[in-house]
């Protein structure tokens, strides 16, 4: 049973949320339907402290899924042997159940630039980002997961679909995906595709985990809607359909709460792990 | 129509720059405000990194003049790595170099203050001095050597630094009154504690971290501070966990050192 219930990188299929310090004591008391947790990695690169000491103690009863957001896997120039240094340490003692970064760029000429930022989807990055997958998973000694961005913007030179893209960049470095649902709906409306025939055309067979989390909402030069990828408030109804869409073509996954800005109280974020646990108990046993 | 990286940074930090060509939207038109998107997330979240590493200079100077600082500041001094966690080091030296703001003089060391703290937050744990150590011979204490732990840093200022971060971090603190303060930071657990040391305490410190024994430390303190009061320094650096080890003399000096 416990096996079954297992996705192939060891995070179970139950509701997950990205772990927030003031939630320490509630989690451990009340942690309700969350059955792991997820941490930004670069925010536990300090030598000690409370942060580590923390990480360690839920790791201790959770499992606990790494997640870069620095490693700028898609940058122009080679990955920063001093930063894979760390993520191979902080993955050495963790022993995390799961390590994911992004399908995107964050460094430029050794300036960090805190975002997440978007590529042409051609042959040469193709062939970079494989480069630096296959280095990833070399140097952490572990299968990674890649995730899908939101999208504001498309390069006209881009000669790939996002869901081709991924599926080659899977099939030529083993690595698992990240299927960010909401990042998905965000891009489809914002580049105007269909969510669900991008869900249609992804492979779907290589998703270790789903990640869910709130937009804002905006505008473009022409009054079209641009949506904002913010994690600072519930998931809306329709990422909510689009999840029971994704899960009836691919049975349970491990599902992640996003909420980085604007961090609600415990119960807020529970709730919406609840939700994420009803939409989990809905598929056929 | 290639974008490379180098087009998309200059335009991402520069906001009176063209968008790339080669961006656009779903019908092919130009990126336009799509691409502030970007420039937005950008500035904002590392001006919002800046307010919460620097909390009391925001206050200082209030959140506006801090979101303009942390533009001119994040342009100038972008972060070198990922790790958020110590993103500010060049601020107290990039305010000090900003003439606008000479007449705040300490507002630097105020920012080294802020900067201490969140490195010391962060610093490697560490088992402290059992202070039975230093029941020694009073002539082997004075030759011994002793080691700090990761988490405790040293501030010296001419301006009294701790009351105004006191002043600005808790309710009913008294008023900063003029003079200098040596600061010193000790985390016994997971909180560092930043309290102001005793005239002669910061001579001390300065000199037994640079390799002094405790007696030549001491009389180094004692030719500023002539009533340099060891034992109450001593009793701060103990009571902080501060101390890792004593090291007497003819011993192996090794300085403790913890795997993170």
């Amino acid at each position: 049973m416990l096996d079954a219930s297992r996705a192939p990188n060891g995070l179970p299929s139950v509701p997950g949320v990205g772990y927030k310090p003031q939630h320490f004591a509630e989690i451990l008391d009340a942690p309700g339907p969350v059955g792991w947790l997820e941490i930004h990695a670069e925010n536990y690169m300090g030598d000690g402290g409370r942060p580590l000491a923390q990480l360690r103690h839920l790791s201790e009863r959770f499992p606990i899924s790494v997640h870069g957001v620095g490693l700028s896997i898609g940058g122009a120039g080679p990955l920063d042997p001093d930063h894979l240094a760390r993520l191979k340490h902080l993955v050495s003692w963790l022993n995390p159940a799961s390590f994911s970064e992004h399908l995107a760029w964050s460094t430029h000429d050794s300036h960090f630039l805190n975002d997440l930022l978007p590529l042409p989807y051609t042959d040469a990055t193709l062939i970079r980002l494989c480069d630096h997958i296959d280095q990833v998973q070399d140097v952490v000694g572990r299968r990674m997961l890649l995730e899908n961005p939101s999208s504001y913007l498309a390069f006209a030179e881009s000669t790939w679909s996002e869901p081709d893209f991924l599926r080659e960049i899977s099939r030529r470095t083993g690595c698992g995906l990240l299927l960010d649902v909401n990042n998905v709906f965000v891009s489809a409306t914002n580049l105007d595709f269909s969510p669900q025939g991008y869900i249609d055309a992804y492979p779907l067979e290589h998703v270790g985990e789903i990640h869910l989390g709130g937009h804002d909402e905006d505008h473009d030069d022409h009054g079209r809607p641009l949506l904002i990828d913010s994690h600072g408030r519930e998931v809306v109804d329709p990422v909510w359909s689009l999840l029971d869409f994704v899960l009836d073509r691919s049975g349970p996954k491990p599902i992640l709460i996003e909420w980085d800005t604007d961090v609600p109280d415990w119960p807020v974020l529970r709730a919406e792990a609840a939700r994420a646990q009803t939409a989990l108990e809905r598929l056929p046993a | 129509m290639t974008v490379t990286q180098d087009d998309f940074h200059a335009a991402l930090l520069d906001p009176g720059r063209a968008i790339p060509e080669g961006l656009c939207d779903a019908d092919a038109h130009p990126a336009g405000r799509r691409f502030n998107v970007y420039r937005n997330n950008v500035a904002v979240s590392l001006t919002e990194a800046m307010h919460q590493a620097f909390p009391v200079i925001a206050k200082l100077l209030g959140a506006q003049n801090m979101d303009g600082l942390a533009g001119l500041f994040l342009r100038r001094h972008p972060p070198s790595t990922p790790l958020m966690m110590f993103y500010g080091e060049a601020f107290p030296d990039f305010l000090a170099g900003m003439e606008q703001l000479s007449h705040l003089g300490y507002l630097p060391d105020v920012a080294r203050l802020e900067l201490a703290i969140r490195q010391s937050y962060h610093a490697a744990d560490s088992t402290p001095l059992d202070p039975k150590a230093l029941s020694i011979d009073p002539e082997a204490l004075m030759s011994a050597r002793l080691d700090f732990a990761p988490a405790m840093r040293l501030i010296r200022s001419p301006w009294p630094i701790h009351a105004i971060w006191r002043f600005n971090t808790e309710d009913g603190a008294p008023k900063p009154q003029p003079g200098g303060q040596d600061v010193l930071i000790t985390r016994p657990e997971y909180d560092p504690i930043p309290q102001p040391l005793p005239p002669g305490g910061g001579d001390w410190i300065e000199a037994l971290q640079a390799g002094a024994t405790i007696g030549a430390a001491y009389e180094a303190a004692a030719e500023t501070t002539p009533d340099f009061d060891l034992g109450a320094t001593l009793a701060l650096l103990l009571q902080g966990g501060a101390l890792t080890s004593l090291t007497e003399e003819g011993q192996e000096h090794e300085p403790t050192r913890l795997d993170p």
